[in-house]
């Protein structure tokens, strides 16, 4: 094989995890099972880096890989496994042929980005990260924008197909529509899209961090892209379709650094100059790199600048005063992420479990979580409830802020606990029977008791028992009563264990010694 | 009045029926309509499985043509609510979903459409109940009812509390509604049969909830009249209801009742149950509604022990 039929391998291959993961994003029908979205999203570089620093799965070793084969390769994540690079790479590409790049010296701010993102990290805020990281903010794109665009488009045609009495396609339902999140996606796709039409892969080289961090590991890759001082002819063709615009004619050389792997170069080369090179057999030019120092002054200036800067989650949770009746102490994190705390910690908001979220209680979070917890998957008890048998978004979880749990598992894990407001309910308001919310109580937490009233109905009311409730929302969701509910979840900070249902024998007997009691 | 309307519904099927089918197969139908119809009220079995049960009842009560005429668009309405397999009964059995359906067919329906506005997330209670695929097997079709996209409003008549209401656009184009719950104990209402069924047809359940549920519930038979009630009382949850913690709250009582008066239906249920249908507010006011009856000493019962 020629090496200029590298290109098209790698048009394949990008547009196969490219199609793939936007699938496990937009699976509408819910057909897609864990085990293959986790086999789709094994080598996303975060989300797997995340899962491994916090000991989450032994399995979370794709980010070795990547690294790995970006020491051997350089950048081949950027141009087939991210699916927000192949996205620029499809802009581009409708954006017009007649696009033409050139060489531009390397800029030091992508150290200064890739140092604070770094440093809030470790100071405990993952926003900054969950902003660029290139997985999170293409799944921020298809599950805040383009997922509730597939869901018009099959609800108007599952309605065309209504007045043919058609229902084989069904309606979806919407998912809360995060005004926040939804706003955040469409400023990450206009900024990288504007930056992809015009500037190629700048994003990567600039502002994303996983980009400079293996721009950083492929400096001393084995293979890289070099050029052939004496079959050259510096007709320049390499350098207009280099998207990095990493490709220095004057000097004859590539920038490791920033050269994202696309081999548009070796395909354009009529000369057959530009060529793989073993890096590792000449001793590398041991020049002072000024990006590296660059690298180190803007980190000692980020860290004068930043410290104390971030907020842990722990000053946020506390029980907030809020104007709500219901004033829930603290937002319901999803079953598997253990405590607030962590899950605020580890999580990317790339959004995938609100995609799967069958009961769509997974909504984007605004400031429940915190300032670095902005758009972090909270359960939204106005929104629906968790089913009690569901696990689908501990499966799918790529860093791990959600740990897998089994049913038995989910089904004790308690994410906070139920609270009764006797004055909101309508059985003291109305004097009516409801108990809307212990029919939908998966575990009896909530009962119905006698309720003595005035006009000497047979009514029930309400009763907790918080020993054995899990925090699912149903009994609040249900709640029928507005604008304020009468029972409301307040979170647990830390997941706690609830007590088994118990199979109490039957009360009622019953008397089978007549058939027909009527 | 019911049985005035019972017997109007089995001539009109049997003219519409017959105008189709060839002279023979009229007067046998024309016969069997006229002197065979033993016009029960209602009919209860025990003591079989659910799909037996339900052939013995329609056999006394006329066959499925009596109330599916031939070209007719029907909807069944068991109950799918929940998000648990069939043993633990809070759902309808599916196999008596599955027959019923298969009766409708033979009756020569057009279409038979199957759905419920779910509590927990539809896909997954329409596949864990089995009922999902006892409709494919079946030849029915499973629709779903949890977007508000389905539902229309239309008025309630006589409705005291409940004026108007969201209704599925199904029901809107059906000829023939089946209302197929399953009989189970109720948090708040005591029990839940074929009326309380009917909330999974409309969209805003909460409105009733707020609105003097019970009122409501005997409100909504104003609206929409199930042609028949087929009571499923084979795993029957008698505590933790609706949704049950687990199969101890299970007794198998092997049981099923159908009636074309709602009201009736329900009110046998109860008593199967082991509550006077008085005990029941919604069964009570459905009554003097004039909504059914519920004095099942005045009704003409075909009780069959299997």
């Amino acid at each position: 094989m020629k090496s200029g039929h590298l290109k098209f391998v790698r048009v394949f291959v990008s547009l196969a995890f490219f199609g793939l993961t936007a699938l496990v994003f937009l699976d509408l029908a819910s057909v897609i099972p864990p085990w293959f979205t986790g086999g789709i999203l094994y080598l996303q570089f975060i989300p797997s880096l995340l899962a491994f620093m916090h000991g989450a799965a032994l399995g979370a070793a794709g980010w070795l890989f990547v690294a790995a084969l970006t020491v051997l390769f350089g950048r081949v994540y950027c141009s087939t496994v991210c699916p927000l690079g192949t996205l620029q790479d499809a802009i581009g590409f409708t954006a017009g042929k007649r696009r033409r790049f050139h060489f531009r010296p390397a800029g030091t701010i992508r150290y200064a980005i890739a140092a604070v993102t770094a440093l809030l990290l470790v100071g405990g805020s993952g926003l900054l990260l969950n902003l660029l990281d290139p997985f999170s903010a293409f799944g921020r794109i298809l599950a805040d924008l383009v997922r509730p665009a597939v869901i018009v488009t099959n609800n108007i045609a599952a309605a065309a197909l209504e007045q043919f009495g058609q229902y084989a396609v069904s309606r979806k339902q919407w998912a809360v529509l995060t005004p926040l999140a939804v706003g955040v996606a469409a400023t990450t796709l206009v900024v990288v899209g504007w930056l992809a039409a015009r500037r190629g892969r700048l994003y990567c080289n600039t502002v994303c961090p996983v980009g400079t961090l293996l721009g950083l590991v492929s400096r001393i890759s084995w293979l890289g892209l070099g050029i052939d001082h004496d079959r050259c002819t510096k007709c320049g063709r390499c350098v207009r379709v280099c998207k990095a615009g990493c490709i220095d004619l004057a000097r004859m050389r590539l920038d490791a650094g920033r050269c994202v792997a696309c081999y548009n170069c070796l395909a354009a080369c009529p000369e057959e100059a530009v060529h793989f090179e073993n890096r590792w057999r000449r001793a590398p030019a041991m020049q002072a790199d000024q990006g590296r120092r660059n690298f180190l002054l803007h980190s000692g200036v980020s860290l004068l600048g930043l410290a104390g800067l971030p907020e842990t989650n722990a000053t946020v949770l506390q029980s907030k005063p809020t104007t709500i009746p219901e004033a829930v102490t603290g937002p319901v994190s999803p079953p598997g992420s253990i405590s607030i705390e962590r899950f605020s910690s580890l999580c990317t908001a790339c959004h995938l479990c609100v995609s799967v979220c069958p009961s769509r209680v997974l909504s984007p979070s605004l400031l429940e979580f915190g300032p670095s917890g902005m758009m972090q998957p909270r359960l939204n008890f106005r929104a629906s409830y968790c089913n009690f048998e569901c696990t689908l978004c501990s499966q799918v979880c790529p860093t791990g802020a959600i740990l897998p749990l089994t049913p038995e598992d989910k089904k004790r894990t308690q994410l906070g606990v139920t609270r009764f407001i006797k004055e909101n309910c309508v059985v003291v308001t109305d004097n009516t029977n409801c108990g809307a919310c212990s029919e939908h109580c998966p575990t009896k937490a909530v009962r119905m008791v006698p309720y003595p009233n005035p006009l000497n109905r047979a009514l029930f009311i309400p009763e907790v028992h918080a020993d054995y409730c899990i925090g699912c929302g149903a009994c609040e969701h249900a709640c029928p009563t507005r604008p304020f509910k009468a029972i409301c979840v307040d979170g647990n900070p830390v997941h706690a264990r609830s007590k088994k249902p118990e199979s109490t024998a039957l009360e009622i007997k019953i008397n089978d010694t007549e058939d027909f009691p009527f | 009045m019911d049985r005035r309307r019972f017997l109007k519904n089995v001539i009109g099927g049997g003219i519409v029926a017959g105008s189709t089918v060839a002279f023979g197969n009229y007067s046998q139908l024309l016969a069997a309509t006229v002197a065979a119809v033993p016009a029960y009220d209602l009919v209860a079995v025990r003591g079989g499985e659910p799909g037996v049960m339900f052939d013995r009842a329609m056999a006394s009560l006329g066959g499925m043509q009596a109330f599916v005429p031939k070209g007719s668009r029907v909807v069944v309405k068991p109950n799918i609510g929940w998000d648990v397999t069939p043993e633990r009964g809070g759902n309808t059995n599916p196999a008596l979903v599955q027959r019923i359906i298969e009766h409708c067919l033979q009756a020569g329906a057009r279409e038979v459409s199957v759905f419920d506005h779910t509590c927990d997330p539809w896909a997954q209670c329409y596949r864990s109940s089995g009922i999902e695929r006892a409709v494919r097997d079946a030849g029915g079709k499973i629709v779903s009812g949890n977007n508000e996209g389905y539902y229309q409003q239309v008025t309630v008549p006589e409705g005291r509390r409940l004026t108007e209401v969201k209704v599925h656009e199904l029901l809107l184009e059906a000829d023939v509604l089946i209302n197929v719950p399953v009989l189970k104990h109720h948090s708040s209402t005591m029990l839940t049969v074929g009326m309380k069924n009917l909330m999974g047809v409309v969209w805003d359940r909460g409105y009733w909830h707020r609105n003097d549920l019970h009122q409501c519930i005997a409100d909504f038979v104003s609206c929409r009249r199930p042609t028949l009630t087929v009571v499923d009382a084979y795993n029957v949850m008698k505590q933790n209801g609706p949704r049950g913690v687990s199969t101890a709250d299970i007794v198998q009582m092997q049981a099923l009742i159908v009636s074309p008066d709602p009201v009736a239906a329900d009110a046998a249920a109860a008593k199967l149950f082991g509550l006077e249908p008085q005990a029941v507010r919604h069964i009570q006011l459905a009554a003097e509604m004039n909504l059914g009856r519920m004095d099942l000493g005045a009704l003409s019962i075909n009780r069959i022990r299997l």
